[in-house]
């Protein structure tokens, strides 16, 4: 839960989106929800030439079980807030 | 934003492509679309195949892209061929893909290949 909490933290912000079959998308976060899965608003594709089906694409909703990585704006990661949520899950509250 | 009853591209995790009108979805992430046709692209050649009425198991599918305007549109220099042609293009284009990862297999050490 701390991370779906943590994303919807950053709803609003740019990030970018990089999915297991190497397609990278970036725009802004829209919603997340409990299985992580991510709603972008603005889409654009990192390599656009590579996926020419992609251009038409504005707004997605993307399966949170396909996603490698997300690219969070350094300033939307506060470490502090980050590392006490992580010792209190641990601890079990 | 949701994307009901309006023209939509879905990613399979097979890599294919499908068009078509929103109209379920389910928490498995389970999609029906009306009037379905896959896009084939190979290169610069491009071919919609219909498939009519089509149910995606939730797994199977990456993401469903909301068109602008409902538009489809692809870059200017791609051609639409027939259903044949692209078949024909996909058939070379998996046989060169087949050669090159034949060769890197048994010369990978030449990296020259890559």
């Amino acid at each position: 839960m701390l991370f779906f909490s943590y994303f919807k933290d950053l709803v609003g912000r740019e990030v970018t989106v990089e999915l297991k079959n190497d397609l990278a998308i970036r725009g802004t976060l829209h919603s997340v929800d409990q299985y992580l899965n991510i709603k972008l608003e603005n889409t654009r594709v990192v390599d656009q030439d590579k996926y020419p089906h992609m251009l038409s694409v504005r707004n997605c909703f993307i399966r949170g079980s396909v996603v490698r990585y997300v690219q969070l704006p350094p300033e939307g990661v506060d470490i502090e807030i980050l590392h006490d949520a992580t010792r209190r899950e641990a601890r079990g509250g | 934003m949701h994307f009901f009853a309006e023209e939509v591209i879905v990613l399979l995790i097979d890599d294919r492509k499908v068009y078509g009108c929103l109209r379920s979805l389910d928490h498995h992430g389970n999609i029906v679309l009306e009037g379905a046709r896959e896009r084939i692209i190979v290169g610069d050649l491009y071919c919609d195949v219909p498939l009519g009425l089509f149910v995606i198991r939730g797994e199977s599918s990456i993401l469903i892209g909301q068109l602008r305007f409902g538009m489809e549109d692809l870059p200017e220099d791609m051609m639409c061929v027939s259903e044949e042609e692209i078949k024909k293009a996909q058939k070379v284009e998996k046989e060169a893909k087949d050669l090159k990862s034949f060769m890197m297999k048994r010369m990978g050490f030449l990296d020259f290949l890559d």
